[in-house]
């Protein structure tokens, strides 16, 4: 197993997960440990499978406080959270990359954390793989590469504006577009029709599903 | 992209029956000579992940079949897995057979479009047509189990939707066919669904005999696929590939071998490996892969037959109740109504799932606020990077060859831009 490996190796920034060993990581430190997993004989991490971003700004704010509604009444869910408090304690942006190392059959979840500004180092001198994978976090995320050759938008429609996948980005987008006869082209105009939310968010607190070890 | 004086630009798709969806490519040409390529992908992204972060978690499962829409169900395989893997569910093991008989079928049914459209994309017509009339079959046994051709929604946390059906759907009697064709088109399914599946096992490897007639020995099939876009197994690790494209460079790796899930340990096949790389060995590995497919749904129709019993967790928090127990139980009412209000809740954590795919490793990243919905799911495209490699498979090869190896990478625009 690798894992104890790393933990000699990083110490405290390594934990075992539900699935898979987990490393944390700062944009300062992530190219010198990514060499490392790469190339040490007893790491062998040759594939980068996936880089994601995950963007705490709203981690366990729920739509709907259930412990009011019970003396108020149902009301419909709002698109707007009522707390704004997130009650994640780290940095809003985490840029996550799977790896997996074929000789070892292990894989291994790397975490950066960015601590002020959405900004890391490319790692697609370590894996190349991840050249599209970081265009999609710049797109998405905003997240900028530093060194990354071509770093643009890759999903988005050309000419976008904002970033979508951000939690302040509204799920129906900010702009709607229509041909326009008069003008004999497509014309974008800002949304007209409001978000409805179908089922509320709900954060069960208690963790009632899952203290029993008969169900589950 | 650098613009020299004597290259000159071709703009290639997203409306062209060869780009196997909406992808543009910009390609720089020298001559007929392939310099360099650069995709537009993108033009079909539907904002999937963020569609799922609003939705509670079963309403997703459709999202899932809609991503690589020709292989539906091994996408809800990954999906649902990561669900039970959080809430730590075990899954009776007449749904695990059931799912993995459907994974499989699923992959032929992907391996079928795709040697058809392969086919198609290098002018050969007949196979196309083969395919698509074996391909039939499968779909109506999607439709038997699930109601649906396509879209299954069949896997759910904790099983599959419904055990599957005893009867098998018949074609009607009409006027332009005769007796004796109607009974012959019916003689399979006149049993189970099982039946009927076992049947299928028992033709499909002469089906496939047929395609290799037409394709392997072909001198121009050969032509056109033999050392066509190689790429060695070092620079394969290195651009992230999974799957089918890993494998014919010669690297042995296969989810349901290496990490098996479900119940694939107990099932005894075999994984084709490349050796050179190229677009002729992707296409003998499906041929085969689709051989071996036929042979773990034939051990899990044996399975299945002998082994009834539930298809769905006793886990009422998670899974519907009977519909039943809704009469007279005020708890199965309890549950129905809030598992289907407010859905089913995952405790805090993050999980990383994953299936062999058709088209290489699928996987799907939950993060989870302990809410009802997942607060970031990210698909894992298993034709992501494939596609993002595609200049340098195409490099130097000539602008028919381009068509070539982009079918050989067997990429969905669905999944790619999510």
């Amino acid at each position: 197993m690798s894992i104890e490996f790393l933990t000699g190796l990083y110490g405290d920034d390594v934990s075992m997960g539900l699935d898979q060993a987990t490393l944390i990581t700062t944009p300062k430190n992530i190219v010198s440990r990514a060499k490392k997993l790469r190339d040490h004989t007893k790491l062998q991490y040759s594939i980068l499978l996936d880089l994601c971003v995950v963007d705490y700004m709203t981690y366990g704010v729920s739509e709907w406080v259930t412990e009011q509604a019970t003396s108020t009444g149902y009301s419909r869910a709002q698109s707007k959270p009522k707390h704004k408090e997130s009650t994640w304690d780290g940095p809003r942006f985490v840029v996550v990359c799977h790896l997996l190392s074929l000789i070892h059959n292990e894989r291994l979840r790397v975490k950066v954390f960015l601590p002020e500004d959405p900004k890391m180092p490319t790692l697609s001198e370590i894996w190349p793989s991840s050249l599209w994978y970081e265009r999609e976090a710049f797109d998405l995320f905003g997240i900028v590469f530093d060194g990354h050759p071509d770093l643009k938008r890759i999903l988005t429609d050309y000419g976008f504006i904002g970033h979508p996948f951000r939690k302040d980005f509204p799920l129906i987008g900010e702009v709607e577009m229509r041909y326009d006869g008069k003008e004999g082209k497509c014309v974008y105009e800002p949304v007209t029709i409001e978000n409805r939310v179908g089922v509320p968010k709900v954060i069960r607190q208690d963790n009632r599903y899952f203290d029993g070890s008969d169900e589950a | 992209m650098k613009h020299k004086e004597n290259h000159y630009t071709v703009n290639f798709g997203p409306q062209h029956p060869a780009a196997h969806g909406v992808l543009r490519l910009i390609m720089e040409m020298k001559g007929e000579t392939v310099v360099d390529i650069e995709p537009h992908i993108g033009l079909l992204h539907r904002a999937t992940e963020k569609l799922a972060e609003s939705k509670p978690y079963l309403q997703s499962i459709g999202y899932m079949d809609r991503l690589c829409y020709v292989s539906m169900m091994c996408n809800e395989h990954a999906y649902v897995m990561a669900i039970e893997k959080m809430l730590n569910i075990q899954v009776p093991k007449r749904a695990e057979y059931i799912r993995v008989m459907f994974s499989e079928i699923t992959r032929i049914m992907n391996h079928l479009v795709w040697v058809g459209a392969h086919g198609l994309d290098l002018g050969a017509m007949s196979i196309f047509l083969y395919c698509f009339r074996d391909r039939e079959d499968l779909l109506d046994m999607y439709e038997a189990a699930s109601g649906a051709r396509m879209h299954a929604t069949y896997f759910r946390p904790g099983g599959v939707k419904d055990d599957l059906p005893n009867t098998m759907s018949q074609y009607q009697k009409s006027s332009w066919k005769t007796k004796k064709r109607l009974d012959q088109m019916n003689a399979a399914r006149s049993g189970t669904l099982l039946d009927f599946i076992e049947d299928f096992t028992e033709r499909f490897p002469k089906c496939i005999d047929e395609y290799e007639t037409l394709l392997t020995d072909n001198r121009v099939w050969k032509q056109r696929t033999v050392g066509i876009g190689v790429i060695d197994a070092k620079r394969a690790k290195a651009l992230g590939f999974s799957g089918h494209m890993l494998r014919s460079s010669g690297v042995e790796w296969d989810l349901r071998k290496n990490q098996p899930y479900s119940v694939y340990p107990e099932i005894d096949f075999d994984v084709p490996v490349g050796k050179n790389g190229d677009c002729y060995d992707r296409y003998l590995m499906r041929i085969h892969e689709m051989r071996q497919s036929t042979k773990i749904i034939k051990q899990c129709v044996t399975w299945l037959n002998e082994n009834p019993g539930p298809v769905l967790a006793d886990s009422p928090k998670i899974v519907p109740p009977d519909r039943g127990d809704l009469k007279d139980d005020m708890e199965a009412l309890i549950h129905h109504f809030k598992l289907y209000t407010e859905g089913l809740i995952l405790p805090p954590g993050e999980v990383y799932s994953c299936v062999e795919h058709p088209k290489g490793e699928f996987g799907i990243y939950l993060v989870s606020d302990g809410s009802n919905k997942p607060y970031r799911m990210k698909v894992r495209a298993a034709g992501f990077p494939h596609l993002a490699a595609i200049h340098e498979l195409c490099k130097g090869h000539m602008l028919a060859d381009v068509v070539t190896i982009l079918s050989s990478l067997d990429i969905v625009l669905g999944e790619i831009d999510r």
